[in-house]
């Protein structure tokens, strides 16, 4: 709380309107240094990643704190591929695979009811509503020895169906549409009404193509939370054939021999996409988060 | 004609219920209703609602193994997780991850924002750096905190630091007593869901109205710590329960980094873990592992609503 607390917290977002705010230079060196130094910190792991996955193992594990790595490695990159023991590439595949394929079928399931919630008469919609907001209530997490033993006797352990479609119906991703629906301007569905078109032909050729934006912003938050999750791939993917890219590196924490510069270098594999996807939509991606308000 | 029709059909209810469409259009309405919410309803029946009530029905049986058990025990699975020193012990360790973690998360990510919120230059430049680790799993900073950072010898990160200052290499998670473990764990998550706040924290901090900082320094509320606990906090109140909220439905769920982090060990377990390992371990016990799940969610359920009631989720503002 210290190097946030502000002398006037005026939300400063207009840069021609000075006034409020009059920090002096000492209270604004003050704010710079804690800010950077927060900044520094929360850099430090990314630091870690590339120095270890550039550096030989005896450099890492080195008595002397290397800054730098002396002398950098690049053929490590090649090599999580070449290793025998976990096929790194596969997983990488099946992740960008179970990625893609969650996304755009949790955007197009999710999407549909909640429009259908939003904007479709009928006479028990509110009871189908709290249905699905009941399920916000239990963690999808909490459900997951059932999902398992379900998912498992319909025959689906180790298959990209078994990974991806239990996860396509997520009530708050629904909730989240839902409130979007609400809120989407009426005029333009009527007008699309008025040309003959029924809810459905309304909702492809005018409602989506208008709402192109929030679909991004939930796409790119439903990917990141696919990519990165662990304990379903964990439970389901039980034949390495089956790893998810967070498989495989979980996996190499257990292993027997640690490879340092491997494991490392992987790991900077397994978020370089991601980090990317942040870097270039991020001003986007704070507007969604901070419109959705929450976490997909 | 079919203007007026449309827009009778269209018209927001205000409170309560939804708009009741003409007797004509009723029947497409339905069909259009089921059209749209169908194919998420059925898969939210078949992957929600038929797991929840399996494991219900298991809980109830002797189910080792075995996903049609014959044998109905009663209770008996809900009397064995409850005395089971583990699972019990499971509900400590989330209560004191849930009682660091909650806490810290909201004070660094709110100090965040307003720190950020404050910078005239390179404001851009600092919310980046706080909101990347979002993009970064639990498994892979798991991987970092346990191998780089809070390695136990000396070319851990921590350890190589602490001994420019004398101190004595520190075995973070190879010992729990005293519970270094703590700050590992903790740490990690801090680092990867901060700055995650921090952009709520942000969007509320920037919808306060400007002329109440004026009216205050005109009441002469000293700027700093006065404006900040009688205008700041109450104004961001909202985003701060739903805040509390998802922090604390976000730490029941931990798994990734306490599975990455201590797998090996049997303390600082948390309920997940212990059920992972109940259920999918050695013995296979989904009887029992149900009956743990069940206990687990009416706690989320009790300690949800509490929150509600306590803190008034819901009824702010902008509290979606």
């Amino acid at each position: 709380m210290t190097s946030g607390t502000p002398k006037t917290a005026g939300p400063a977002p207009n840069r021609s309107r000075r006034g409020g705010p009059r920090a002096g230079v000492l209270g604004s060196a003050g704010l710079y240094a804690a800010t950077g130094l927060a900044a520094l910190l929360f850099l430090v792991p990314f630091y870690l990643i590339v120095r270890n996955a550039l550096s030989t193992d005896s450099e890492i594990t080195g008595e002397e704190w290397a800054f730098f790595p002396s002398d950098i490695q690049w053929g490590n990159i090649t090599e999580p591929f070449d290793d025998p023991t976990v096929d790194f590439a596969r997983s990488l595949w099946n992740s960008a695979v179970v990625g893609t394929l969650h996304t755009v079928g949790t955007l197009l399931v999710c999407s549909l009811a909640g429009y259908g919630l939003a904007r479709i008469p009928y006479r028990h919609a509110d009871k189908v509503f709290y249905a699905v907001l009941g399920t916000l209530m239990v963690p999808t997490a909490v459900t997951f020895v059932p999902s398992f033993v379900l998912v498992s006797s319909l025959g689906w352990v180790d298959s990209y169906r078994g990974l991806i479609i239990p996860g396509l119906f997520s009530g708050f991703t629904c909730f989240l549409f839902r409130q979007y629906f609400l809120g989407f301007p009426r005029e333009l569905e009527e007008a699309a009404r008025v040309d003959g078109l029924g809810y459905w032909g309304a909702y492809w050729r005018v409602v989506v193509p208008n709402s192109l934006n929030f679909f991004a912003a939930i796409a790119t938050i439903t990917f990141i939370s696919g990519w990165n999750s662990f304990l379903w791939p964990l439970v389901i993917g039980q034949d390495p054939s089956a790893w998810t890219v967070q498989v495989a590196l979980s996996s190499y924490m257990t292993n027997q021999t640690v490879n340092f510069h491997l494991i490392f270098m992987a790991t900077a594999i397994s978020i370089l996409p991601l980090v990317c996807v942040f870097l270039f939509l991020q001003r986007w991606l704070v507007q969604g988060i901070a419109q959705t308000g929450i976490k997909g | 004609m079919s203007t007026t029709t449309a827009r009778g059909a269209a018209r927001p209810a205000p409170a309560k219920g939804f708009p009741r469409p003409r007797r004509q259009l009723r029947a497409s309405s339905t069909f259009n209703f089921w059209l749209f919410t169908g194919p998420f309803l059925i898969g939210l029946l078949i992957f929600v609602y038929v797991p929840i009530l399996w494991s219900a029905w298991l809980s109830f049986f002797e189910a080792r193994f075995t996903v049609t058990p014959s044998e109905f025990i009663g209770f008996e699975n809900y009397r064995v997780m409850l005395t089971d020193e583990r699972f019990v012990g499971s509900l400590v360790t989330f209560t004191v991850f849930a009682a660091l973690i909650v806490p810290a998360t909201w004070a660094l990510s709110l100090a965040l924002a307003l720190a950020v919120n404050r910078l005239r230059f390179m404001r851009a430049f600092f919310r980046s750096v706080f909101f990347l680790p979002t993009a970064v799993s639990y498994v892979a900073a798991s991987l970092v905190w346990k191998m780089s950072i809070f390695n136990g010898v000396r070319f851990g990160l921590a350890n190589t630091v602490l001994g420019v200052f004398g101190v004595d290499d520190t075995a973070w998670l190879a010992n729990p007593n005293p519970p270094w473990y703590w700050l590992v764990i903790v740490t990690v998550r801090l680092w990867l869901q901060a700055g995650f706040y921090m952009i709520l924290f942000l969007a509320a901090l920037q919808n306060i109205p400007r002329e109440l900082y004026e009216a205050a320094a005109i009441d002469g509320a000293r700027p700093g710590w006065q404006t900040f606990r009688y205008i700041t906090l109450p104004q961001v109140r909202a985003t701060s329960t739903a805040v509390i909220l998802l922090l604390l439905v976000a730490a029941y769920q931990a798994f990734d980094e306490f599975f990455n982090l201590l797998s090996k060990t049997t303390w600082g377990r948390p309920p997940l873990v212990e059920l992972y390992y109940k259920a999918l371990g050695d013995n296979q016990d989904y009887g029992a592992g149900s009956a743990g799940a069940l206990i687990l969610t009416l706690l989320i359920c009790l300690v949800t609503l509490l929150q509600g009631r306590f803190m008034g989720f819901g009824r702010g503002e902008d509290g979606r």
